[in-house]
């Protein structure tokens, strides 16, 4: 699939602009501030109708105004589907292919797969469990219609227990048979969204272990620990037992949202024990096997999205990624990198067709090579 | 909007207040009453004032009713031994207009939902429980049918219920969900196609 052209209003930093893509590589330069990283969000909002930096729409209208519209045309194997992404301030963000309005977002996301490889990623190894589960049940939400209902479901019904022990602690009192349909959802929807990321896991880590040993120069044992409390055979009995705990806590302490995917490198936590490139290397591995997933369940090679990639990586890693460009690996690329004449360089000898454009305070023009 | 007179302005903000009409859509309807005889809205506040002052709920399945038990349930005609179980009136008036159901009702008037403060003690389950606990006729109640949303809420009320009638051992069924009549397959979405399946039932081709 591929994104062949662009056009926004208000959106972040854009008061107006208008781009037509090529099918191949898009390159944004620009200096640091110019609109380069948000050219790559708004198409993200296309794919997944929502921004990949920010949660909140509100923060991505244009300052001073109140709404912002992010238009696009893609070719879906030969499938043409206009989107278009509308947020007013204050109304229900509207998304339309072939204007059409679709009533509800996960409808549209996962029709149009794209993968963002950025910097700050390393907060997928760094940051808290919430962070990791987050990535996989994207994807697994993006290929897997059931496995979101079970999700969306999980999470009411949480809220709903949460709501019920904080009234519980207030009256001082528990009470088992109002308790007790909440803890039967949250238990039966835990072993069966625990088994659909087991089973995602098995499918996921043999072409995590391709890309990171492709990525990286050594041939290091990297492995993604499952971590979870909720497919053992005890677990009804153990989320029983905890309702004391969960009595004083106010909150429900086990079930799949308490989950991790432990990273790790020759046996131990990469978090931890991990050296910066060696990190580095396993989220682009981690992006990589995304993309290459989505490939295999959608189809169509989705978008690639690799923001200050040039700027991050030594000379060694960009070297291998672009091996996997040349190799026509990936469809359609947009780049972001602050310095033209390296981007021009690196992508000289790749063999694709490579279209340069020059952000300059939100607007976007061609780049005179 | 302004408004060259209080009277309008006041009709208008109080009309408004009801579900679906704004206040363009207020205006006009003060207008049209203007252009009416007065009768006609002396006869609309009337029918609203009483249907607030004299409007009953009635006292065995809380359905609204002029009388202290409503046409429903003092109806000669109707299965005693079957309740079905809904989340609200308008539910009862769907029901009934299928021409498929004979059996008497009982209103739960909402659903149980923590996060909004609505508990079993908020809704008439209790009410349930002693209308089969100690029934009126000689006829005692044999199938209660759970007729409520097909939503989150709706489930965990159900399974409530479930639970608090098993004392009684009657049966306690729950209405079939699955694909509407004249429903294609590939355009039924995923999460209906697929639970319908996992309660599919027996076919008979008697
Ligand atoms: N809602 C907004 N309205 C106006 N400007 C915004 C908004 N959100 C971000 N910006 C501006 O966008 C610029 C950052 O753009 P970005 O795409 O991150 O730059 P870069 O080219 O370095 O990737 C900053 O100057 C920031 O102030
Ligand atoms: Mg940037
Ligand atoms: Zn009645």
């Amino acid at each position: 699939m591929y994104l062949k052209n662009i056009r926004l209003q208000q959106f972040k930093n854009y008061q107006k602009a208008e781009v037509q893509f090529s099918s191949e590589i898009n390159c944004f330069v620009g200096i640091n501030g110019s609109g380069k990283t948000n050219l790559l969000d708004a198409i993200h909002y296309l794919c997944l109708t929502k921004s990949a930096i920010n949660g909140v729409d509100m923060l991505n209208i244009l300052h001073n105004k109140d709404f912002f519209t992010v238009f696009g045309d893609f070719d879906l194997e030969g499938k043409e589907i206009e989107v278009r992404c509308i947020f007013e301030s204050g109304k229900k963000k509207q998304l339309l292919q072939n204007r059409k309005a679709i009533e509800k977002m996960s409808d549209h996301v996962g029709l149009l797969p794209v993968v963002m490889i950025a910097p700050d990623d390393t907060g997928l190894i760094k940051d808290g469990s919430e962070e990791r589960r987050r990535f996989f049940d994207n994807m697994l939400c993006q290929m897997d219609k059931q496995y979101l209902d079970q999700l969306v479901r999980y999470q009411h019904f949480l809220k709903q227990r949460n709501a019920l022990i904080k009234q519980f602690a207030d009256k001082g009192r528990w009470d088992s048979a109002f308790i007790e349909p909440y803890d039967r959802e949250i238990i039966s929807l835990s072993k069966k969204i625990a088994t659909a990321r087991k089973s995602f896991l098995e499918e996921y880590y043999p072409i995590l272990k391709e890309f990171y040993n492709i990525i990286s120069d050594n041939q290091e044992q990297i492995g993604v620990a499952y971590e979870t409390h909720c497919s053992g055979a005890e677990f009804e009995k153990e989320f029983k037992a905890s309702a004391q705990k969960d009595f004083l806590l106010k909150r429900t302490n086990m079930g799949i949202h308490k989950d991790d995917f432990v990273f790790e490198i020759e046996g131990y936590p990469i978090r931890k024990f991990g050296s910066q490139g060696q990190q580095k290397s396993f989220v682009i591995a981690l992006k990589l096997a995304q993309f290459q997933i989505f490939l295999t369940h959608k189809k169509t090679k989705p978008i690639l999205l690799l923001d200050d990639i040039f700027d991050k990586l030594d000379d060694n890693r960009i070297g291998k990624l672009m091996n996997l460009v040349a190799d026509h690996r990936f469809g359609q690329l947009f780049i972001s990198d602050a310095r033209p004449e390296r981007s021009k360089e690196i992508l000289a000898g790749i063999g694709a067709e490579s279209r340069f454009f020059l952000v300059k305070d939100g607007e976007i023009g061609n780049w005179d090579q | 909007m302004n408004f060259p007179s209080k009277l309008i302005e006041d009709a208008v903000s109080e009309i408004s207040r009801l579900p679906g009409i704004g206040k363009k859509t207020a205006l006009r309807l003060a207008l049209h009453l203007l252009k009416q005889k007065e009768s006609v809205s002396e006869d609309l506040a009337n029918s609203i004032i009483s249907l607030r002052k004299d409007i009953k709920y009635c006292n065995i399945c809380h359905n609204i009713s002029d009388s202290e038990t409503c046409s429903i349930c003092t109806g000669n005609r109707r299965d005693r031994r079957l309740i079905c179980v809904v989340e609200d009136i308008p539910d009862v008036l769907a029901i009934e207009n299928t021409s498929q159901y004979n059996g008497l009702y009982h209103v739960l008037s909402g659903v149980i939902s923590p996060i909004q403060g609505i508990g079993p003690d908020e809704l008439n389950i209790e009410p349930l429980l002693d209308r089969i606990r100690n029934p009126r006729s000689e006829e005692k109640v044999k199938e209660v049918i759970l007729a409520l949303p097909a939503t989150m809420e709706g489930d965990t009320t159900s399974f409530y219920i479930t639970r608090k009638l098993k004392e009684f051992h009657i049966k306690v069924s729950t209405i079939a969900r699955g694909i509407p009549i004249g429903g294609e397959l590939e355009y039924t979405d995923e999460v209906t196609l697929g639970r319908s399946i996992l309660t599919r039932v027996n076919y008979s081709a008697d």
